[in-house]
């Protein structure tokens, strides 16, 4: 085509741009170029601050301080509309569609073509999506229901919808995450359409042969700050993990003398026909182990199998040396497994129920006689585990949701160690809370496990890994990708097997 | 901890109230005769609302209750008129056994089937009112053809009330004791508060709705015979939309009917008001018209309170606001 970079201006450019939430600055200035015709990546961990830059940049957020530029003016975007309006739309993660609208309704919803009286014009919006669609390659009746398409025809008729706006600007937010092989490569192709018809792309993604397949320019992200930007010709994928990893150690984790004792847990063979395969390991007492790896990687699925929500098509696990088969959660409770999920307030406390009776609920078995629960009992077990937690309430009588999150948190995690676990599974146990919560919860941790307590600590966070577990198992796309420990445990060894990248510096 | 909390302060203020205005018209309502003859009416009403509320309390509605009733009553019926020497002990268990496993048919759809439990005791409903025609041809049974024995059960006074009020205090203190006292009545209360924390605390939530149901389906038996004993007679309509009375009761009593909330006493006390509001119009000479309008209303009064009430409970966000509640 001709390109040159050098010569043209930014489409859209972020300039400076600042956004605090309470507790967390999700982006420190940080500046982003996107140019016509060009495929630029944004490359950083989770918690980089990805998604609040295509929030800002779709006008969800506004941000606190800094310029949006538009062909070199300083635009906002105070709503989503004005966002489309202005040429800038995403394809999110997750697409949101209509499952019993129909293809064309779903591509054109909230801005159908109207006809007399102010009515759809139904048949002209018709057409304009059969053309959208034809124009993408998607072979898709713009007639049928949405729910009678597949996962990738779905992506089609999210990207169809995108670009029935007359975008400028297209944000594709992971777009690769549910889609098969074939379905992937289609997907490459559309990019390159996209980028001869002269739109501006911004392509999210974990996986650095995606990246190095189609983006021209990266820019990377590190802990909601602006790290480096260049073309990717001019890259290694060792230079990429280094600016995405690199950092000063900026928190500060417990200290830990690991005197890791005897096997408490043997997992062999765990395997799901759909989510996992062969997922093996030993997890000692008074050890942390972490579960790193990709959103997607299958860690939460198979911490759901351990503790007998799904059950797997085949393994076997040893609990301090005895077989034990567990069928459902209440199996793994009396055995001595619990599970902190990671959607705390979906699946954590009942809110409707006072705290010692939150407290108390998977310990009612042992606390009870007869199915008779004895009162005495729980308030005993419910003032003791709250007290060592130090949570305050005006009574243990209260209910959980008159409590504020810190403190519904703490009758979550009283909740489960109240039924004196052997061994506690935490996923994502700092995910969306603020620095100072986070440095409690790893206190909180270490004293678990200095107690004699053998932790599962599932994060995406490559610095709790690294400062917290004694061991890390990575995971990707349902198996085991390596088992890390000592000198082997970096943030370079875990982002290459998290994302598979096989040798080191392969694209130098 | 006070035994009645302010919803249920409330609804016994609004029953005095109501008894008040009555007695102002018609002191003889509120003479104790009059009182104990109003409960035992009402006694129907508060068994079946003390079983819905169980249901309700887990997420699900039981619409079959009433048509369980009416099958059960008519077996009991026919039971009797085929069979006079069968003890009304055996009676009642009978009734208790066959009620639980209507229950159990509509619990295990919910459970093993996963069909919304509006739609399967929607069918239900329309089904077990449909094989009280086919065992009848839709004929009556009437007082005549009962024993004696059968028809005078409930009507027997021990201690100044009638064995049919006895049976909603005894069914009231054994729902008030699982409730509060027992691992499965705090499983009702989990499942229908957040089934999905339920479920990682060891809960088995079909299950816990299957009992929840076969609870309904039990007291709804053991009204059946109760009531075409008491009214000595049975035929396919009796109760007809008496299920839509037992789910008011509840609510108006400030069961969630979203679930998760719900207290023994106030689905007694909900049953009371409206039982009260039904014995009460006649006699001081309300239209018809407004009898069905003032139990409408009371229901939406109650369900807009009930509405009310969540949301003040819900996010305390202010530092300052935390330890004041």
């Amino acid at each position: 085509m001709g390109h040159d970079p050098a010569q043209s201006a930014p489409v859209l450019a972020l300039d400076g741009i600042t956004k605090t939430f309470p507790g967390v600055r999700a982006l420190d200035g940080v500046t982003l170029e996107l140019f016509a015709g060009r495929v630029t990546a944004l490359i950083g961990e989770n918690g980089a601050g990805k998604s609040t830059v295509v929030k800002t940049l779709t006008g969800i957020y506004q941000p606190d301080g800094g310029r949006i530029l538009l062909d070199g003016e300083a635009v906002q975007f105070p709503t989503a509309q004005a966002a489309a309006q202005a040429g800038v739309t995403a394809i999110h993660q997750e697409t949101v569609l209509f499952d019993e609208l129909s293809v064309a309704e779903n591509i054109f919803l909230g801005h159908a073509p109207k006809g007399r009286f102010g009515l759809i014009d139904r048949p002209a919006m018709h057409r304009q999506a059969q053309d959208i669609l034809d124009g993408i390659g998607a072979e898709i009746d713009a007639g049928v229901r949405l729910k009678d398409l597949g996962i990738a025809s779905r992506h089609l008729v999210a990207i169809a919808r995108a670009l029935s706006v007359e975008a400028r600007v297209v944000i594709m937010d992971e777009p690769t995450a549910a889609l098969s092989r074939k379905e992937i490569e289609e997907l490459y192709e559309l990019v390159e359409t996209l980028k001869a018809q002269g739109k501006a792309i911004l392509f999210i993604s974990h996986k650095f042969d995606e990246i190095f397949r189609i983006a021209d320019r990266y820019t990377v992200f590190r802990d909601g700050q602006f790290i480096g930007t260049g073309e990717m010709a001019d890259t290694s994928e060792a230079e990429l993990v280094q600016m995405m990893v690199g950092r000063s150690v900026d928190q500060i984790y417990p200290e830990r003398s690991t005197q890791v004792g005897d096997e408490v847990l043997t997992v062999a063979g765990y395997s799901h026909p759909t989510e996992f395969e062969d997922i093996g390991f030993t997890l000692r007492r008074g050890e942390i182990l972490g579960f790193y790896g990709l959103v997607g990687a299958g860690r939460s699925e198979f911490m759901q199998s351990l503790i007998g929500v799904t059950r797997p098509s085949k393994g076997a696990i040893r609990l301090d040396g005895k077989v034990r088969v567990i069928r459902s959660p209440a199996d793994a409770i009396s055995a001595g497994i619990v599970y902190v999920p990671e959607d705390r307030g979906k699946q954590g406390a009942i809110l409707d129920m006072p705290i010692f009776q939150n407290i108390t609920l998977p310990s009612l078995p042992r606390l009870s006689r007869n199915g008779f629960t004895r009162m005495a009992n729980e308030f005993a077990l419910a003032r003791h585990y709250t007290e060592r937690l130090d949570l305050r309430a005006a009574s243990l009588d209260t209910p959980v949701g008159s409590l504020s999150g810190g403190n519904q948190q703490k009758v979550v995690i009283a909740k489960w160690l109240a039924t004196q676990p052997k061994v506690i599974i935490l996923d994502e146990p700092t995910k969306g809370i603020d620095i100072g919560s986070k440095a409690a919860v790893h206190e909180f941790m270490a004293e678990l496990a200095a107690e004699g307590l053998s932790v599962i600590m599932v994060s995406s966070e490559i610095p709790e890994i690294l400062g917290m577990s004694d061991r890390v198992i990575v995971m990707r796309e349902g198996r085991i990708a390596a088992e890390l420990e000592g000198d082997a445990l970096t943030p370079e060894t875990l982002v290459r097997h998290a994302a598979g990248i096989t040798t080191k510096g392969a694209a130098a | 901890m006070s035994v009645l909390n302010s919803r249920e302060a409330i609804l016994v203020g609004a029953i005095l109230v109501l008894l008040g205005i009555v007695a102002s018209r018609f002191p003889g309502f509120v003479t104790p005769t009059n009182l104990v003859a109003v409960f035992t009416d009402t006694a129907p009403l508060i068994i079946l609302a003390l079983g819905q509320m169980v249901v309700i309390l887990t997420r699900s509605i039981d619409l079959s209750v009433a048509a369980n009733l009416a099958l059960t009553g008519m077996v009991c019926a026919l039971i009797n008129v085929s069979f006079p020497g069968v003890p009304i002990g055996v009676l009642v268990l009978l009734a208790l056994a066959l009620g639980a496993t209507m229950g159990a048919i509509n619990g295990f759809l919910v459970w093993k089937l996963a069909i919304p439990p509006i739609v399967v005791t929607l069918g239900t409903m329309t089904i077990f009112r449909g094989i009280i025609f086919l065992l009848t041809d839709g004929s009556w049974v009437n007082s005549h053809q009962m024993s004696a024995a059968f028809k005078a059960f409930p009507r027997e006074t021990v201690l100044g009330l009638p064995v049919l009020g006895w049976i909603a205090v005894i069914v009231t203190l054994i729902l008030g004791l699982v409730m509060g006292r027992t691992t499965l009545g705090r499983a009702f209360f989990a499942v229908g508060g957040n089934p999905h924390a339920a479920v990682y605390t060891g809960i088995n939530v079909g299950r816990t709705q299957f009992l929840a149901f076969v609870i309904s389906g039990m007291l709804a038996g053991l009204t059946g015979y109760l009531w075409v004993a008491r009214y000595a007679v049975a035929y396919v309509d009796i109760a007809g939309g008496f299920e839509l009375d037992v789910v008011a009761a509840c609510v108006i009593g400030g069961v969630a009917i979203a679930g998760g909330v719900a207290t023994v006493s106030g689905a007694v006390l909900g049953a009371l008001f409206l039982g009260i509001i039904k014995n009460a119009l006649p006699v001081i000479d309300v239209s018809p018209f407004w009898q069905l309008a003032i139990s409408g209303a009371a229901i939406i009064i109650a369900v807009a309170f009930n509405a009310r009430t969540g949301r003040s409970k819900g996010r305390v966000i202010l530092k300052s606001a935390e330890h004041t509640q």
